[in-house]
């Protein structure tokens, strides 16, 4: 790059400035964001008559006595992310290895392009098909759970008992589909990276094919594969609609530890309540509880792009 | 299936090997199985959520009054009317969406491939972009409500929801249009550069058009993924069941929105009027954005570089 004896041309200058401004455009987003969203969420908090971390009540329809927690939203957002990352990790492993190890060649391609399609099918479609076909089917599932190992807290009655449709597992189970093609796709990349002389090193010393992905793919891959599950729970945290559909919200009662509860997480209770967005200081409480959304996933995305972003380095 | 062995794992010389034990055997064999279940287990929601919105939307969408007319003249549990309103606003919505983004992504991913080359700011940009793509859609709509309506007081709009669905289309412009400026070869530009042509003008004649075919399908990609969003859609805009073409004032409908409107305003057992409309604006959205991966497809290859 010495070319400072050529004369810088305006044509490249005005060029270079507007391709280095769209880069400051995006990095100030960030930022912008988090801005407005505290900056709008102040009063509200301000006029909050509860501890706005620790209580469990929501009630913002009367803006002249403003009552709002997180606690509830935090748990049920937490629960049903879990159950999601708990059913899909596992199973996305098995299809990035399979998209990798397994799959003939010729049919690699096409079967990473289903997987894919998963990702294009809009989330309110998700939400219908949980709520409206697979929600029957799964509540005897839910129901058996429920009479045999009911003595465990997590598969106790729930608060919406004896509705076994609109509750965090159903919730859990849907969002585990819509996490499938975001982990596998990020966990493939890395695994096809495997470097060939460790796997070609394993077959040479008699490994089975299983033996191969335990002594090479599995940990070489790992870090990326965390990433991504951590990508998939950022995901989770924040999905809106499907969750609005499927979670039943029982009126006065609370999140009690079990699978088997309605509720609403932090995104679903905005999704739910968008008519009451008629007054800045009602709307006010909603932004304050964005925000909070909105710092978990910052956090939950930076840590698994920290973790991708090494392995990736190497 | 459990103790086939393909001939990279068949050892070299048998008399010196051992055999491989049951034991390796069995867990190589449940192993496979596993994969190939959990294969499976990702294809079957698939399946039958495509098969439930097809199934269950065909009744409605053969008739012309699905796709020429609103739901303004019928009433809200009436049989007839159609889903025009809401393809309108899906399609100016989304449109308007891509005009904003497209620039603004094409130019990031510039900036980074072309000028950033891996220093400080670069990196911060690929780092943020990424973050970006993690934003919940409802973040990005509450955070379009408090720049918008409150703080500039205008009125919930098409356009405001055009603005949210930016914020979630830029990341996966960039990200596509990075990855399609990179693999361009580096001796294009080093041919250009020695002929003399300026910099922006080898991005611009040489680069964009060797790569355009990718960056295109990646845009038509995240049009799609955009035009499914609902959230925005709940805070930034009413719902209307007439036609309106103003993106800048008054309710319009989008097809997640009419779903969604649905869902709360009828019941949703098989055989009513809602049930029909719910189903039926599903399997028009599934096949608009069937229609744009594939027009994707198309234009992508039209305006590939010929290849001999």
């Amino acid at each position: 790059m010495t070319r400072n004896r050529i004369k810088v041309r305006p044509g490249d200058r005005i060029f270079k400035n507007l391709s280095v401004g769209a880069g400051v455009i995006v990095v100030a987003l960030i930022g912008l964001i988090g801005l407005f969203l505290l900056v709008q969420a102040i009063p509200a908090l301000r006029a909050n008559n509860v501890n706005f971390l620790t209580s469990r009540i929501w009630e913002t329809s009367d803006p002249t006595h403003l009552q709002f927690g997180i606690l509830d939203l935090l748990l049920v957002t937490i629960s049903t992310s879990l159950l999601a990352l708990i059913i899909a990790m596992p199973i996305s492993l098995g299809i990035a290895l399979f998209l990798t190890q397994y799959a003939p060649r010729q049919l690699a391609r096409p079967f990473s392009y289903v997987i894919d399609l998963l990702a294009a099918v809009p989330s309110i479609i998700f939400g219908l098909w949980g709520i409206l076909v697979l929600a029957p089917r799964l509540s005897g599932v839910a129901e058996w759970l429920n009479r045999n190992l009911g003595f465990i807290p997590i598969f106790a009655n729930g608060n919406v008992y004896p509705n076994f449709s609109g509750t965090i597992f159903t919730a859990g189970v849907v969002l585990a589909v819509m996490l499938f093609p975001i982990i596998t796709s990020l966990s493939r990349e890395v695994f096809e990276r495997t470097p060939t002389p460790q796997v070609e090193g394993a077959l040479a010393l008699g490994a089975t094919r299983w033996e191969v992905i335990r002594t090479t793919v599995l940990p070489f891959g790992k870090a990326g594969y965390i990433g991504a599950s951590m990508l998939g729970l950022g995901r989770a945290l924040g999905e809106t609609i499907a969750l609005a559909i499927i979670l039943f919200i029982p009126r006065g009662k609370n999140f009690d530890y079990s699978l088997f509860d309605g509720g609403a997480t932090f995104a679903s209770k905005i999704a739910a309540n968008y008519s009451e967005f008629n007054n800045p200081t009602s709307a006010g409480a909603y932004i304050a509880s964005g925000l909070v959304l909105f710092v978990l996933t910052f956090a939950v995305n930076f840590a698994a792009r920290s973790i991708i972003g090494d392995k990736k380095g190497a | 299936m459990t103790s086939t062995l393909s001939d990279t794992e068949q050892p070299a010389l048998s008399p010196a090997f051992q055999q491989v034990s049951v034991g390796r055997k069995v867990k190589n064999g449940t192993a496979t199985v596993l994969v190939w279940l959990s294969f499976l287990l990702a294809v079957v929601p698939l399946v039958w959520v495509l098969y439930t919105v097809i199934v269950n939307g065909i009744k409605v969408i053969p008739y012309s009054n699905w796709w020429t007319q609103d739901f303004g003249s019928v009433l809200s549990d009436e049989v007839g009317g159609g889903v025009l309103h809401a393809i309108i606003g899906t399609l100016e919505q989304g449109l308007v969406c891509a005009i904003i983004s497209v620039p603004l992504g094409l130019m990031v991913a510039i900036y980074l491939v072309e000028y950033g080359r891996g220093g400080g700011f670069s990196k911060v940009t690929t780092f943020m972009v990424d973050i970006l793509s993690g934003v919940p859609s409802i973040v990005a709509a509450l955070f379009i409500y408090a720049l918008w309506i409150t703080t500039f007081g205008l009125p919930r709009s098409g356009f405001a929801v055009s603005l949210a669905l930016v914020l979630l289309m830029i990341p996966v412009v960039v990200r596509s249009a990075e990855e399609m400026l990179r693999i361009v070869p580096d001796d294009l530009r080093e041919a250009s550069y020695a002929l003399g042509v300026p910099k922006w003008k080898t991005i611009t004649k040489v680069v964009l058009p060797t790569a355009l075919s990718g960056i295109i399908t990646g845009i038509m990609m995240a049009l799609a993924r955009v035009m499914g969003e609902t959230a925005p859609l709940l805070v930034l805009v009413g719902y209307s069941a007439y036609v309106n073409w103003n993106l800048f004032n008054h309710e319009q409908a989008a097809l997640p929105l009419l779903m969604n409107n649905e869902r709360a305003t009828n019941t949703m057992d098989p055989g009513t009027v809602g049930f029909d409309r719910i189903w039926g604006a599903a399997l028009t959205l599934v096949i608009i954005i069937a229609l744009i991966n594939l027009i994707a497809t198309g234009v992508s290859r039209m305006v590939a570089p010929k290849k001999k």
